[in-house]
């Protein structure tokens, strides 16, 4: 599926809580289905750090798309997470790079990627187009 | 003196009646700031509205007005504190700022060789100012420990003042762990080696009297936020022979006698230290919000937050896989806790969800929760204008979100 169209999937199944509280019970259930970065990749050079949580990313390019392994301390940011990996993992790079993240602000997580929550989504969003940019040089 | 009834107190402060994500605001994050009674914001709208004008300068009426409303904020500050004299009181940004120029001070006056001492405890803005001092001097800078109570281990009290002890700075209370330190007992003793001792009272004034002489302590500092008063206001309380000592922090307008190009003389105090147009309406609604709260019998503001906290404590105890971080024996109203196997982060989120605003996170402390081993508590801060009802809900908002969690 295009980055697009799995962003309007996300926005339809949002669309059905009205309460923040269900919301972020399926939140803490996607992050229950992160594709997990392993063990053993959990580096340094890997970790984004936030001032309220960690985040941990890998990426691997295979037949033309790039794969993204995560993980967080969070249970929520994890959750977050797992939705931008379902978006953007197993994309090409250059529509990785050109992607926009409206679908965020559409489900009303957008406190979580502002620059003063400083919980590493952010960071991670940038690092993520970072890699894609890496990748459509090569 | 004003009865207290929190109920009625409750109206004087327009915020707590608003709502956050369609629940009552529950709002725990007084460590962080205080909310402000309606009479400060008035004050602040009738300065601009009626009275802004420079201060300290102008021959018109309005300056002259402004600088009377001021002055007489220094004077209410001055009696709040029991300070001997109103030039000892110094107008600041804040807490931060008071530490800053202090240790600023310092950094020129320290030597190789000398000493400063502060605690395990400290907020940031109390460690990196004398860091960087003793960067700048080629100073020492050592610290005194925690225990496990959250408490400053004072075993070994002796050990860590000597004859190269310049200057030691402690917080009066701990902003992550809500403790009450001995101050008297450290005061005594930076005294006894003849070092100067800074209080940090960020998080003291807002729960008990302080009186700086009945203390001798040098400096005493403070924000005006955290005492129901505006942002950008705060206070350095120090000793007349104390400041006289300090160098300037800041240069500029209001801080000088003469200026020429060949060299510039120093106003006298509290002038010294106020380079700069300051924070007027501030300022001046500064006094508002502590006549707002010495309007009250501090002491039984004091009973009715301990009430809070015993009630929270044990209603909290009751849950499963809570560990409260900070046990001492004498504490504010400051419940800081951890949740085995959940992030403070997620316990923070789900709870701000319904409407509970409490502090997640390190709380610039990152030495205490290297301390305790734990990256960051959930910290919940209650002011007199708090509630047991507020707290049930709390509990139950808690109660769901670790069943989420779980």
């Amino acid at each position: 599926m295009k980055i697009e169209e799995i962003e309007n999937e996300i926005i339809d199944e949002f669309g059905v809580y009205d309460d923040w509280m269900d919301k972020y019970e399926y939140i803490i259930e996607l992050g229950k289905d992160l594709d997990l970065i392993q063990e053993a990749n959990k580096t340094d050079d890997k970790l984004i750090k936030g001032c309220q949580s960690r985040v941990w990313l890998d990426s691997e390019m295979k037949d033309g798309v790039l794969k993204f392994y995560a993980d967080s301390d969070a249970i929520i940011t994890k959750g977050i997470i797992s939705l931008l990996l379902r978006v953007f993992s197993g994309q090409k790079p250059e529509d990785i790079v050109t992607a926009d993240l409206d679908f965020i602000d559409k489900i009303g997580l957008q406190e979580h990627l502002s620059p003063t929550r400083a919980n590493g989504l952010l960071s991670m969003v940038k690092q993520i187009k970072l890699l894609a940019l890496q990748n459509v040089e090569k | 003196m004003r009865k207290f009834d929190v109920n009625t107190v409750r109206k004087d402060f327009p915020l707590l009646a608003r709502q956050v994500y369609g629940k009552p605001l529950v709002y725990f994050d007084n460590g962080a700031t205080a909310q402000k009674p309606q009479v400060v914001i008035d004050r602040i709208n009738q300065f601009y509205k009626e009275e802004n004008a420079n201060i300290h300068r102008g021959v018109h009426h309005l300056s002259q007005v402004g600088t009377d409303l001021y002055e007489e904020s220094r004077k209410t500050i001055q009696g709040f504190l029991n300070a001997k004299f109103s030039e000892e009181i110094i107008f600041t940004k804040g807490t931060t700022d008071s530490i800053n120029l202090v240790a600023f001070g310092y950094s020129k006056m320290l030597k190789p060789g000398d000493e400063v001492l502060i605690t395990e405890m400290e907020h940031h803005s109390n460690i990196v100012p004398w860091q960087m001092a003793c960067e700048y001097s080629g100073a020492t800078c050592k610290y005194i420990p925690l225990n496990e109570k959250g408490e400053l281990d004072l075993s070994q009290i002796d050990s860590h003042f000597n004859s190269n002890t310049k200057v030691v700075a402690v917080t009066h209370v701990s902003n992550s762990l809500g403790t009450i330190n001995p101050i008297e007992k450290l005061i005594e003793k930076a005294h006894k080696v003849g070092a100067r001792i800074l209080i940090d009272g960020a998080q003291s004034l807002q729960h008990f009297k302080v009186d700086v002489q009945a203390l001798d302590v040098d400096f005493y500092v403070f924000s005006g936020h955290k005492l129901f008063g505006p942002t950008g206001t705060g206070i350095l309380y120090g000793k007349k022979e104390a400041l006289d000592q300090l160098p300037p922090y800041q240069g500029g307008g209001d801080m000088i006698k003469e200026v020429k190009m060949s060299g510039t003389t120093y106003n006298e105090l509290p002038h010294k230290f106020e380079a700069g147009t300051p924070n007027i309406a501030g300022g001046i609604a500064l006094k508002t919000a502590i006549d707002y709260f010495d309007s009250f019998d501090i002491q039984e503001l004091q009973k009715y937050e301990q009430e809070l906290l015993e009630y929270a404590e044990s209603e909290i105890k009751k849950l499963e896989g809570i560990r409260i971080i900070g046990e001492a024996d004498e504490k504010v109203s400051v419940l800081s806790f951890v949740v085995d196997g959940a992030h403070h982060f997620d316990v923070g989120t789900l709870l701000d969800k319904q409407g509970i605003a409490v502090r997640t996170g390190h709380h610039c402390t990152q030495p205490v929760m290297d301390y305790f081993g734990i990256n960051g508590t959930v910290r919940a801060s209650f002011a007199f204008y708090n509630t047991k009802e507020e707290i049930d809900q709390f509990i139950q908002a808690l109660k769901r979100a670790l069943t989420m969690l779980g």
